[in-house]
């Protein structure tokens, strides 16, 4: 075997530690412990759902249990090949039709049109991704430097901390239709760069996850260590720079806690709104096969669940890496 | 000119229960290039002191003057050396003296001859090693070298140190008041010192102020140490005059200073199960 393969089974990174590859294998209870438990957890969870899923009849026929549901995963994702293959075939004829076109006359205008095929499942997921993304990232940026300077000044913090906890519980459903009416009366323009619908689940998802990052930064910032603020004092640091080396530097892990918990409910808020806007994404999915009522449409919705629980994982999953990745104290235990 | 004076300082805080006069009419006058030790016991204000020497603190009435310029705010001028480091954790040994100097330096030094300042004060304090170990790699008497090396690269008029060993070990105290000897052999900064230890002041002061007990503590009496330098502990201990002014401390302290706390006799634990069997009662 190639021997780099072999150094990097070797020294596979389990739990931060590294643990050579094949010593982790000779420890029957430590294979049990980090693979066995969570796959027999999800086992038996599994088996309870089929059990409970054959005892409920509704009028869209049987609650699917995990086979049904596996077998419209296969069949969204045939779906999905289906149209590609529809798209790049529309794509190929209009190019030989433009082709044949120029050969009979060099001058004239051809066209490429873009294709108008349904949006597909995974389609909608990467749509939902995308916006989540954006909307947490537009509520980060406002929502550190808020939180910064409440942290820093009990002045900002007393002007500004009850505009915080009254807009901090407002539900995404009372936002959206006033997102929705500002954006068409102010997002005006011929060649749009964004879909006023990706705009409008954009803008409702900031509003709805800046709160946590502010009020956990607000904290991190005012609760950092007395005698580094006297450390700063001594040395005269400006305003910058003491925000930049000791303020941010000390307040990342309140900042962290308070930025996953809004991804987190930036995830939530944009399934209700796009289910509410019609907006494109898994929401407006759930919504749709709601609506078409086949015997198939429940297993349909239950693999959209899935999918946006295990999306909501892996977010969380990704903000647990970059928050290690920034984090100075790599001794401490991040979960 | 007085180097620095303390003068008429008095300092009131605003408790819930009104004011508390911490310090009253506090005066010191300390020369250039002088060790100075403030002893006395806990809860006196001698931090107090520290603090508004710092500019941390404003004082109440009265105020301090640092070469003819009234102190009213924190400055390079007066580097302190806190009693628990105070390093900043996410920087290195290297990048935390380097903050402190760049600070002071941007502008009068090229980027060569600050790093060059910043290595020479490690080099003083014994820590050209770990450079480039965070706070949270080397030992308390490494981070607490490293803390008087940041203190020291900003060129202070004035050395500021809040029980600067108090929270090493025996050995290892020793082990830096040995250091701090030769550095201030060296660099002969006026340096302003907390202890609790009375070996400690005699060892490295000239001249040791003594403080009255708080509330409106006061300084009680100056105890001048006309030891020829340099000091060598080992030397010292079987010294007469050494022991003599050790005495003279002792006695300031536990006889006329004597602080009359009531030893707890019951654990805080029982004394809290004891309070709430009268809640209980009530």
């Amino acid at each position: 075997m190639n021997t780099q393969v072999v150094n990097i089974i070797n020294n596979l990174n389990i739990k931060g530690q590294t643990i050579k590859f094949f010593d982790f294998f000779k420890d029957p209870s430590k294979v049990f412990k980090t693979i066995g438990i969570p796959i027999l957890s999800i086992a038996m969870f599994l088996v309870i759902w089929n059990a409970v899923a054959s005892q409920i009849k509704t009028s869209l026929g049987q609650v699917p249990g995990p086979a049904h549901v596996y077998q419209q995963i296969i069949t969204l994702y045939g779906e999905h090949v289906e149209e590609r293959n529809k798209e790049t075939a529309f794509y190929e004829r209009q190019e030989k039709r433009n082709a044949k076109k120029l050969e009979k006359n060099p001058d004239a205008k051809v066209k490429i049109r873009p294709y108008t095929g349904k949006e597909t499942f995974f389609d909608q997921v990467i749509t939902s991704i995308v916006t989540v993304i954006t909307g947490f990232l537009l509520a980060s940026l406002i929502a550190i430097p808020i939180g910064i300077i409440c942290g820093l000044s009990t002045t900002l913090y007393s002007a500004l901390n009850p505009l915080i906890q009254t807009f901090k519980p407002i539900s995404p459903l009372a936002w959206l239709p006033i997102v929705t009416m500002i954006v068409s009366a102010v997002y005006i323009s011929d060649d749009p760069m964004f879909d006023k619908s990706f705009l409008n689940s954009a803008i409702t998802v900031m509003l709805c996850c800046m709160w946590p990052t502010i009020i956990n930064t607000t904290v991190g910032v005012s609760t950092i260590d007395k005698d580094l603020i006297n450390v700063s004092r001594v040395l005269r640091l400006g305003w910058m720079t003491n925000v930049i080396k000791i303020v941010l530097p000390s307040s990342i892990p309140m900042m962290f806690a308070g930025l996953r918990v809004s991804l987190g409910i930036g995830w939530m808020v944009l399934i209700a709104a796009e289910m509410l806007a019609q907006n494109p994404g898994l929401g407006k999915f759930v919504w749709d096969e709601f609506q078409n009522g086949s015997s198939n449409s429940l297993a349909r919705i239950m693999v959209a669940v899935v999918a946006i629980g295990l999306i909501g994982f892996l977010l969380d999953r990704v903000m647990l890496l970059l928050q290690k990745s920034v984090s100075w104290d790599k001794s401490a235990i991040i979960r | 000119m007085n180097h620095l004076e303390i003068s008429q300082v008095a300092m009131e805080f605003e408790t819930p229960t009104g004011p508390f006069v911490a310090l009253d009419n506090v005066n010191l006058t300390i020369a250039k290039g002088e060790f100075v030790s403030l002893i006395g016991h806990s809860g006196c204000g001698k931090s107090t002191v520290l603090n508004i020497v710092a500019g941390l603190y404003q004082a109440t009435t009265g105020g301090v003057i640092l070469d003819g310029k009234e102190v009213n705010e924190p400055g390079p001028d007066r580097g302190v050396v806190f009693q628990n480091h105070s390093l900043l954790p996410w920087l290195t040994a290297y990048e935390n003296v380097e903050l402190a100097v760049k600070q002071v330096f941007t502008g009068k030094k090229s980027k060569a001859e600050m790093k060059e300042w910043i290595l020479h004060n490690l080099e003083l304090v014994h820590m050209s090693h770990a450079i480039d170990k965070r706070p949270s790699e080397i030992s308390g008497g490494m981070k607490q070298r490293v803390g008087i090396a940041r203190a020291l690269a900003m060129e202070p008029k004035v050395l500021l140190m809040d029980e600067p060993f108090g929270a090493l070990d025996a050995l290892t105290r020793a082990h830096m008041q040995d250091s701090l000897i030769e550095i201030q052999a060296r660099l002969k900064n006026t340096v302003i010192m907390i202890t609790h230890d009375v070996d400690e002041a005699v060892l490295l002061s000239d001249r040791i102020v003594m403080m009255t007990n708080g509330p409106s503590a006061t300084v009680g009496e100056i105890l001048p140490v006309d030891l020829p330098r340099p000091r060598d502990r080992v030397q010292l201990a079987g010294n007469k005059q050494y022991n003599e002014y050790r005495a003279e401390v002792l006695k300031f302290l536990y006889e006329r200073q004597r602080k009359i706390e009531p030893v707890p006799a019951i654990s805080s634990e029982k004394k809290k199960a004891k309070s709430d069997d009268e809640e209980i009662a009530a």
